[in-house]
This record gives C-alpha cells, structure tokens and sequence, in this order.
C-alpha cells in the first residue's frame, strides 16, 4: 500500500514518522485480512444491509430548516450568512 | 485534410420538488444564503439521508418520456471526493445501478436554431441515443472574493438528474436541437423549469475531433460553464475550431478541461486530465435499494405525459397543420393548451380553422405578446373570444383583413369581438346589388385594367377588386365581389 | 443505601411514589462523580446546571412516565442539542450540536435527563477507551487497566455508580466489550431495532445504540423505550415492537441454547474459558437445553469486519474538514492544504489508520478483492447464524477472549487490539443482536479481581429472548451485587 498517496486520498496530511509507522502496521493488518482471499465466495450475494427492505421513501413535504444563525453557529469563519474558505480555485 | 468532432454530453438538469432530495428544506433558488439549511443538508455529524420519493418519480417520467429501460433494480452509491461546496465530501449518487438506461432524443427541424432548419441534417431525425439517467444531489454554490471564496448551503442537496449521451452528436447545431428539445421535453411536463441561465440545466460537453472517415476517437476536452443553449452552440463551434487549427499546425490535443468565457467567446484550460479521479464508489449502507417494479413504473406510465413531438405529430396528422406551425404550437405547453381551447372554442371545418388559429397565433399573437413584453398568461384574448372570431371569418360575417384588426383590438381590450366588430360597423357586406355598384363604379374609373383584364392578363382583375373593396371602405365581401366583377366584365 | 448505587428499576420506584425527587438523584449523582471521577475519567463534560433545569421542569405526569427522572449518561457520539458533540476527537473541539439525536428526543419523552458526555475512543474507533482526545477512562476494577471501549466511558461510569444507565454505541463490539471488561450488562440491539439518526456514524451498516445497566432490567426498560421505526433512518425497522418486561421472568425452561466450538479455540484465556463453561452449566442447571453449534465462518468475521467498517469510516469522515464546523488550521495555503492539515491535527492515530485503510480498500482496483469480498464473506456469515438458529433459540459465548488489559498494553498493536473484538464482531457483521452480562471474576489485575462477561447472541429482532436468558441468569447469582475497587 502507497500510504502517502492514499492518505492524500483521504485529504490526510501525514508526518514521515507516521507514513513508516503506518505502513508496517497496516501491512499487518492487510495480512489478516488476506485470510479472506481463502474463501470461496463465488456465486454468493453480496451483504450491503443487514436486512434489506426496498422502496423506503420520504414524501416530498417541506419541512422548517434552520435559522440560518443556528446553520453557522459552528462555523470557523463566516461573513454576510456565508461560510468562508480560503479561496477555491478550479 | 477535412475533420469531424465528435460531441457527447453529460447535462445536469434540477428536479423540480418541495423539498430537497435527502431532507425536508424548501427546494428553491434565489433565497437568502443558508436560509433552506438543516443538519442533514449541513452534513452535520449523526445526520442521515431520506429519499423524496417524487424525485425518483421525475426521473423514471423521464427516463420514460425519453424512451429509457427503467432499471428494475436501483440503489445509491457515495461518490468521494473533497470539495467546499459538497457537505459531507461525498456525493450520494447513482453508479452501477442508476434509474434509466438506453433511450434517445429525436432532433426535430425546428429545434435546429433558425439559421440551420435549411441544412439537410435537420431535416434527417437523427437520434441521438443516451446512455442512462440517474439521480443524485446537487452541491452548494461558491461565491469567490479576493482572496476567499464564500458558500451558500441552500443549493446543496437539492434533486439533480445527470442525462448522459452518447457520443452521437457531429455539430454545434446538433446540441442546441438536443439541448432545446430536452429543455421543451423536461419543462412541459413540470419535470424541471430547466432554465440554463439560473442554473436549472447544466451541459458539459466532451468534444474531440478526428480526420473524417477515421474510426478511432481523437483525445477529447470537456468544456465547462455555458450557460444558454446558444452559448454551447458558441461554445461547442470555437472549441471544434481550436482543436482543428491545433491539429491542422501540427500540435496535439491533450486531455483537460476547459471554460468557456462567453464574453470573450473563448475556451480557456481549467485544468488538466494529469491526476485521475479515484471515487471509491460503494453502496450508500444508509439508504436501502430501490425496486422500479412494484408498481412505480406502472404509475409513471400512466401519468406520462404527451411530449412535444408527440403532439406536433398529432398536429400534423389530425389537424393537416405544417410541420413549422405544429413544431411552433407544440413548443410550448401553456401554448399547445391555449391553441387547443381556441380550437375548441370555434366552429366550422376543423382543418381550415385550425389552420387560421395557427395563422393568427404564430403571425399576430407571438409578435404582440412579444411587442408589449408579455407572456401568453397576460394574454387578454379569452379562447372562447379567439374562438368566436375565427367562426366569424369562416361564416363570411368579416375579412381576414377586418379579423386582423379586430384581433389587435382584442389583444388591447380583451373585448368580445362581436362588440369589436359592431363598434367600429365592420358588418362585410355581402348584398349582391351594393356589391354590384362597387364593382361598376371600379370598371368605369379603371379602363386600363379592364383592357388588360380582357387581354388575358388575370393580375388585373385583382386590381379591379382591390378597387372596388376600397370603394365599399373594405367592407365588401372579398370573394363575392370577385365573383361579381367577373361576371360584369364577361358579361 | 446512596442513591447512586441505584438500580434504574430501584431508583424509579422512589421516583414514582415521591421518595425522592429527580433533583435528589442529581446532587447523590454529583457527589459521587466528584468522589471517583478523578481516578475513573468516564465523562468529557457534564452539564450540570442543564440537568437541573431540566430535573425541576418535570411535571408530576412526566414523573409517571417509563423514565420519569432518571438521568442518562451518553455516549459523546449522540447528538444532545445544545450540548457539545466531541466524539473525543479535537476535530470536533467545540463543537454544540444543534439538534437532538432520536435516542434523546425518546429518553426526554420518557421523563428522562440526559446526563454528561460519556468518553470514548475516537469516533468510536477502538476496543480501550485509550484513543481519546480527552485521555484514557480507567476500569473502577483496576484503574491500571482499560475499560474497554469504543464505550468505556459508558460502562465506566455504570459500572462506578457515577451513571445509572447509559447509552453505548456499538459497530464490532463496542457496547458489549466494555459491558464485560468493566462487569456490567449491555445491550446490542438488532440493526434497525434503534434509529441511528443523531448517532454520529463509524460504520453506518453496522453501527446499533444500546443501554448499558447494572441490570438485565434496566437493560430492557431502557430499551423499550428507544427501540422502534423512525422515519429519519432509511435503515430504521418497522418491526413492531414488544414489551420487553413482561416475558423477562419466563426462565429458561425449554429454551435451546447453542454453544458455537468455534468460540472455545481462539487464544481464549483459560480463566476466561473455565468462567463461561460454569455459566453454560449454570444455564444448563436453570434447565436451558444445551447444544453443540457450529459458526464455521467465525474466523473470516475480524477480517471482513476490518474492510466494511474502515471503509464506511473512511467516506462517514470524510465530513470532517473544518468548513461548516470544527478545529480548522487558520495557515492553509490553499483549501487542499487546509484540508490535509485540518484532518491531521484534528484526528488521533487510529482514526488515520483506519481512514487510510478504507480508502485504500475502496480504492479503483482494489474494491472487488477487498470491500465486495468482504460484503460476500458478511453473507455467509449471516447464513452460518441462520442456520444455528435452526437449532437452538439463543447461543452463549464469551464476549471477551480475556479480561481488561492494562493501559498502553495495546496501543502500538493495532492488530492485537482488535483481535479484543473477535468474540463480539460476527453480530454485527450479520445484522443481529447480542447482550453481555457479567458472569464472575477472573484472578487477575491490581485488587485480584476483573469482570468476565457471558455473551448471549440471539436472532434478530429477538432482543427478549436475549434479556430472558440474561434475566434468569443474573437473578439466579450474585454477580450484580459486587461493585468495583473504586466504591
């Protein structure tokens, strides 16, 4: 495992240190998770849920959102009822 | 050496609900920042998503309307990646399993833009086939300052479909036909408002080019941030130009993509295609799977309604309009209701009166509305009125050239036009001996047209009868003292 | 007797018939927080001005009610409006949530108060309690040890009478594992049996919130309350729910009880192992048929667990990057940057490795060998217990393959760490529920004495089975009766 390039990814910014500690520990772990490639699984479903029950819809109701100072309330930086980033470039 | 583009689209097209796609905020555009925002919108920690049900209705109505396969089996996936404007930097959206699959939209003439309905293409019915629909959630929407960029969450969350094409499509013209038949498709049946300036419907194009006659694609570009149909035209053209003259010079195209600066008519590089995106798609664990079969499809079926082709057909085929004036009528869903009432509403020869409305409808009515900035719902003109006029013609109570000028006169007033017709003493006359006195008096003042008449040259018994309609102050029956005059000059 | 020492059953009937009022129950509770808390560390904040307001807002009807009352510890992982929301990560530093989850919306409508912000690991990410913003919580049987975890604070503060009740979450073990390292009784429902909405998610097809109470009752009067469909849960159930109570004392008479061989050969402790033998024969005595089962897929149950899980973590996380809410770094030099070191400074290390591991694993190339496989092996999992289930009513295991382990033990190790879980992860993997309970005592730690829990795992929706088995037990033995070092 590339663990710099994943955990850029993942927007994870890693000290050296930790890419090193990082990747022996998780190459233990993919090791153990290996034991999987073992088993037969072919022409088994797939779990996605646990029990799985389709159709479950909301009705298109409106319903009250917040006040719009309860929305921000956890911002780190807002200005004029926006949430303010540094500027994002395309 | 000639070349061809090859063009595919990926449209994004807002459904028109209440509420959002996962949450009960108002789906609305335009309102103050952050106002339609809650937690599940926010993503806030805990938060979980619940589907609207009427979104996933719209989507199968159009993947029915556009002749898709509604897959039987559905689900949502969460497509990552990190992004300001998305909440949770994940997208719940579609990917293995969407909605709809397959179908096609059909380039009528007339969605052609005006200057290209005499290319042959657009007369051709080219379909261009689409690859699926599916449905997701929209993002927030960034506003950019000096330094910052500021968001406004109520735009995130919102129902979005994503129409996918094929890469069937040569010309600039041909995705403006696609995009205008789309928008008429989506907006006649309430599915969106589809408005490209507000940001209802959303195109990125991918273009490449190729030698003509090659089988292999060329490397495309997506091209980004057009916001008219005629500004994909703009855009799709300069873009099929740049990478030509970039070949032609012996350059090569590589894969990026690039925005279109409508006011400078030019594509600029955003970004290049160098680092791929890695989704990591998997099945959303919070929302269960979706079955089209248990009746979903069924309903939608039923509730389908008639697209603009289909009924610019039916104008063809039950009222012998032309292909142009049933291509008009059925552009517009508030017009094909308005011109049916009005049909309703008159009587006579039901092929010759809806050949009149139509006459009156694309030749005078477009043109007031339009003069006094109106739409059709400002319209004065009742049906019934429009009806009764046309009745009026048909009977030989007035002239077309009296029914204009009463038709303007409804369009300011809204009057009846029998009370149109009284007020201003336009009663056609149609008496044999009056019109008889008309029609010698115009062969006595007239000598020359008379001789030319008798030499053979027909053009001068319209003169004649131009004369004896003056005469009566227009109020002569226009076909009677025709016939009048006639039997006078070859008596 | 303190009030603190109170069961919920107990407390509640001096509640109802005005022997004491809830403000009395906070100030029996305050004093014992403040007594062992400093060596326990079980809460990241108690609001005790709000608890009080709300304690004398109860009207004599709401007294009447199920919990009329009855404070509630929580898990710092539900949403409590107003309160701050941390999951002991500092990337979630002040953070006050502006709603409430479902859980609480239930426990108030019941008359209850919820109380404090119980520690845990990370986002819930661990089986120690270690991986905290707010430092380790200590076992009340040997502060040296770990209670447990990702509910350890929970559990903790039950098991050192500074809670009456709490609520745990639980994705591999987490309600359950504690429940026993910290000798207590907690709850795993079955998946949908409690919405999940206002739970902050790990792994959202496997997270389940549950009680964790002195008592098999408690368990099952906290339950009834919070169990049933919401409409903001896509994943929410819309099985009926039953009453709990009244079946509780049916004992086990004529119950088939499955005893899985798998579950006896993992490096099991042999103390452990000898505890669990003597409850299977206890049951067994109680007149509980026993029977031999087989899970053969119980070994491939931690290796699939650690892709789904990491997994669902990796995007669940992904929200957390300091623009609408929580610690942003203010020196970004673009918002990648400031993403990166946002969620550097903001997650602990075993959140990062796990966010790192389910990226990778739903990365292009590696999701149909790592994330499909694993949701295949979850399959055959679930059939391995339908077809136990064919067999016997309910299965007993140990919940733990040892007693609580001493703080730091692990800590380097992940994959020793989560071997903590092995006993625990296959019910959740399969969707359905598990109740632990304290079954006596290994010879082990400081004072010579560390909990060992029985696991009892029943099909799903069958939560009453679980609490009848565990009610026959716990009332035929003394267990419930002991209390930590720490009292």
């Amino acid at each position: 495992m590339d663990v710099s390039y994943v955990a850029h990814l993942a927007r994870l910014a890693l000290s050296q240190d930790e890419i090193t500690r990082f990747q022996s520990q998780l190459s233990g772990v993919l090791e153990h998770v290996g034991q999987m490639q073992k088993l037969d699984v072919e022409g088994i479903e797939p779990t996605a849920h646990a029990s799985p029950v389709y159709n479950v819809f909301r009705e298109d109701v409106e319903l009250p959102s917040l006040p719009v100072e309860d929305a921000l309330k956890n911002a780190p930086q807002q200005a004029n009822n926006l949430i303010i980033m540094p500027k994002i470039v395309e | 050496m000639e070349y061809e583009a090859v063009i595919g689209l990926e449209v994004h097209v807002q459904v028109k609900t209440h509420s959002k796609m996962f949450c009960g905020c108002k789906n609305e555009f335009g309102a103050p920042p952050n106002t339609h925002t809650c937690p599940v919108c926010l993503g806030m920690p805990g938060v979980l998503p619940t589907p609207n049900l009427e979104a996933v209705k719209k989507t199968v109505l159009t993947g029915l309307m556009l002749g898709c396969e509604i897959n039987r089996i559905c689900k949502f996936d969460r497509k990552s990646y990190f992004y300001p404007d998305m909440p949770k930097n994940y997208q719940i959206s579609q990917y293995d399993q969407p909605l709809c699959l397959d179908g096609g939209v059909v380039l009528g003439k007339y969605a052609f833009p005006k200057d290209a309905q005499k290319d042959p293409i657009a007369s051709a019915k080219k379909n261009v086939r689409l690859i699926r629909i599916h449905l997701e959630e929209d993002v927030a929407k960034s506003f950019h300052f000096e330094t910052t960029s500021g968001i406004d969450f109520n735009r995130a969350g919102t129902p979005l479909m994503e129409i996918v094409t094929q890469a069937d499509i040569a010309s600039p013209e041909e995705a403006f036909a696609f995009l205008s038949t789309l928008q008429q498709t989506l907006s006649q049946a309430r599915i969106s408002d589809a408005d490209m300036e507000k940001g209802q419907l959303r195109c990125d194009c991918n273009i490449s080019v190729r030698p003509k006659g090659q089988l292999e694609f060329g490397t495309k570009c997506e091209i980004k941030n057009m916001n008219s149909i005629s500004g994909v035209r703009r855009a799709v053209a300069y873009e099929i130009t740049r990478q030509i003259q970039t070949i032609s010079n012996g350059g090569k195209i590589s894969q990026e993509t690039r925005r279109w600066d409508d006011a400078a008519g030019q594509t600029y590089l955003m970004r290049t295609k160098e680092q791929a995106h890695d989704y990591r798609y998997f099945p959303d664990p919070d929302l269960m799977p979706m079955r089209t079969d248990l009746g979903l499809v069924e309903s939608m079926k039923q509730q389908m309604p008639e697209t603009p082709s289909m009924r610019e057909e039916r104008y063809m085929r039950d009222y012998a309009l032309n292909d142009y004036d049933a291509s008009v009528l059925s552009s517009d869903i508030d017009l094909s209701h308005y011109f049916e009432g009005v049909l309703n509403a008159a009587q006579g020869d039901r092929q010759k009166v809806a050949k009149a409305i139509a006459n009156f409808i694309i030749n005078d009515l477009l043109g007031l509305l339009g003069g006094a900035d109106q739409t059709l719902a400002d319209c004065k003109i009742m049906p019934e009125h429009f009806g009764g006029l046309v009745s009026c013609v048909d009977a030989g109570k007035i002239s077309s050239k009296q029914a204009k000028e009463v038709f303007v006169e409804m369009f300011a007033t809204g009057k009846e036009p029998s009370t149109i017709i009284q007020e201003k003493g336009m009663v056609q006359i149609s008496d044999e001996g009056a019109l008889e006195s008309f029609a010698k008096q115009a062969i006595e003042a007239n000598p020359k047209s008379v001789d030319d008449y008798r030499a053979g040259k027909m053009a001068a018994l319209n003169a004649l009868k131009g004369q004896a309609i003056k005469l009566s102050k227009g109020k002569a029956n226009p076909q009677l003292i025709g016939e009048v005059l006639e039997k006078l000059l070859n008596a | 007797m303190e009030l603190f020492f109170e069961t919920l059953t107990g407390l509640r009937e001096k509640l109802a018939t005005k022997k004491v009022s809830p403000t009395e129950v906070l100030d029996a509770l305050k004093k014992r927080v403040e007594a062992v808390e400093p060596s326990i560390r079980a809460f990241n904040h108690i609001d005790w001005e709000t608890a009080r307001a709300e304690a004398a807002a109860l009207t004599p009807e709401d007294l009447a009610k199920p919990l009329g009352g009855v404070p509630v510890a929580i898990k710092d992982v539900m949403a409590v409006k107003g309160q701050p929301l941390t999951c002991s990560s500092r990337i979630l530093k002040g953070f006050v949530s502006p709603y409430d989850a479902c859980v609480i919306e239930k426990l108030r409508a019941a008359g209850a108060i919820p109380l404090g912000r119980a520690n845990m690991d990370e986002f819930a990410m661990g089986s120690s309690t270690e991986n905290s913003a707010d430092g380790p919580t200590h076992n009340p049987w040997d502060t040296g040890r770990i209670p447990g975890g990702s509910s350890g604070g929970s559990a903790a503060c039950v098991s050192a009478d500074e809670a009456i009740v709490a609520l745990g979450s639980d994705t591999g073990g987490s309600i359950r594992q504690p429940a026993a390292l910290c000798g207590c009784v907690g709850l795993k429902p079955t998946y949908g049996r409690v919405s999940r909405y206002g739970l902050v998610a790990f792994a959202s097809s496997l997270d389940q919130i549950g009680p964790l109470s002195k008592t098999v009752e408690d368990s099952a009067r906290i339950l009834q309350v919070i169990a049933g469909h919401d409409a903001r849960d896509n994943t929410s159930a819309a099985e009926p729910v039953p009453d709990y109570l009244s079946g509780l004392n049916q004992g086990v008479k004529g119950l088939k009880l499955g005893v899985p061989k798998e579950y006896f050969i993992h490096g099991i402790d042999p103390e452990v192992e000898k505890i669990i033998r003597d409850a299977i024969q206890h049951l067994s005595d109680l007149g509980a048929e026993i029977v031999d089962i087989s899970l053969p897929h119980t070994n491939y149950a931690l290796a699939s667990y650690y892709i789904v899980a990491p997994a669902e973590a990796s995007a669940n996380l992904a929200r957390f990057d300091g623009v609408r809410y929580g610690a942003r770094v203010k020196d970004g030099k673009d918002v990648i940057d400031t993403y990166c070191r946002t969620r550097e400074k903001g997650f602990g290390s075993e959140v990062k490795r796990r966010i790192i591991l389910g990226t990778y694993v739903l990365s292009s190339g590696y999701y149909d060998a790592y994330y499909l496989r694993a949701q295949k092996v979850r399959t055959l999992i679930r059939r391995d217990f339908s077809e136990a289930f064919g067999k016997c009513d309910a299965i007993l295991t140990p919940t733990t393959p040892t007693p609580a382990f001493k703080i730091g033990e692990k800590t380097e190790d992940p994959m020793q760490m989560y071997l903590a879980d092995v006993f625990t992860i296959a019910v959740n993997m399969a969707g359905i529920c598990g109740l632990s309970l304290p079954c006596g005592f290994a010879a082990q730690g400081k004072h010579g004495r560390l909990p060992v829990g029985l696991q009892i795992i029943g099909k799903a929706f069958d939560e009453a089975t679980l609490l009848r088995v565990g009610q026959a037990y716990e009332q035929s033995t003394e267990w419930r009766k002991e209390r930590p070092a720490c009292a």
